[in-house]
């Protein structure tokens, strides 16, 4: 069973340097992707953005840039399950995020991988999917207090 | 959910509720939690519940879905896991359907 990564294709039937600008500028990756950047985009770069998405608005959105191959590949670090804006991921483990740009025939096919969820760990994980209140973390803290204090 | 479907959640949910329902249970879902997996010596180590009654409550919590046990060499290790292995492949799923959006914005960006 796959749990560290997420691979999705896509086939975009616009030219690639479009498609790159679209990935590199920030300004032009804030609107689809819904978040705002102050900052361009340029390699090693640690950037924090406002997301722009509904219902999301409160979330902070960091990400650090790794590679910029005009036209060919663009990644980023982030924390995936930063939900909690109240809490500091600083320390904890990232994924990797890697934009792959190929030309065909019909247009451009780009590829996505995010990878490196087996390094997050599980109780975040399962915190971030169910809520902070019902996660398992939470839950066995709970049960740590109870049993505390019945001893 | 069907009322069929439904009705074997419950079930579910009373076993679960049942096997949490003790205290012993309770220390050992604690300690596999914050050790990690742990053989039936470990987890009797210590403690003053016997080896055998350790065993029967691993038993109960694994009848529940909430721990489970793999060979490791000639003992077993028990660990919590169907339920947070469970979650970890929903949550990738979760962060899959959001790709799947972001992606469709790009497309609907570049393309018009």
């Amino acid at each position: 069973m796959e749990t560290d990564r997420i691979e999705k294709r896509v086939l975009l039937r616009a030219p690639r340097s479009k498609v790159w600008r679209a990935l590199a500028d920030s300004t032009a990756f804030g609107e689809w992707f819904g978040v705002t950047f102050a900052e361009p985009f340029v390699p090693g770069a640690r950037l924090s953005g406002k997301v722009t998405l509904k219902g999301y608005e409160h979330l902070p959105f960091e990400i650090t840039i790794e590679r910029m191959e005009p036209e060919r590949l663009f990644s980023w670090r982030w924390h995936p399950y930063a939900i909690d804006p109240k809490v500091d991921y600083s320390g904890e483990p990232t994924t990797l995020v890697v934009f792959e740009l190929e030309e065909t025939a019909e247009g451009t096919l780009l590829t996505v991988v995010e990878s490196g969820f087996d390094g997050i760990p599980l109780a975040r994980r399962l915190d971030a999917y169910r809520g902070n209140e019902k996660g398992w973390a939470t839950q066995v803290k709970a049960i740590e207090r109870y049993v505390g204090q019945t001893s | 959910m069907s009322a069929r479907q439904a009705k074997r959640e419950l079930g579910r949910s009373a076993l679960i509720f049942a096997a949490l329902g003790d205290r012993n249970r309770l220390l050992i879902i604690a300690r596999l939690s914050s050790e990690g997996p742990l053989s039936i010596s470990r987890l009797t180590h210590g403690g003053s519940v016997t080896r055998q009654a350790v065993t029967k409550h691993l038993h109960v919590l694994a009848n529940a879905g909430l721990a489970g046990s793999s060979k490791s060499g000639r003992e077993s290790v028990w660990q919590l896991e169907p339920e947070p292995l469970d979650a970890a492949r929903r949550c990738l799923d979760s962060i899959s359907v959001q790709w799947d959006a972001a992606l469709n914005r790009l497309k609907t960006f570049v393309e018009r």
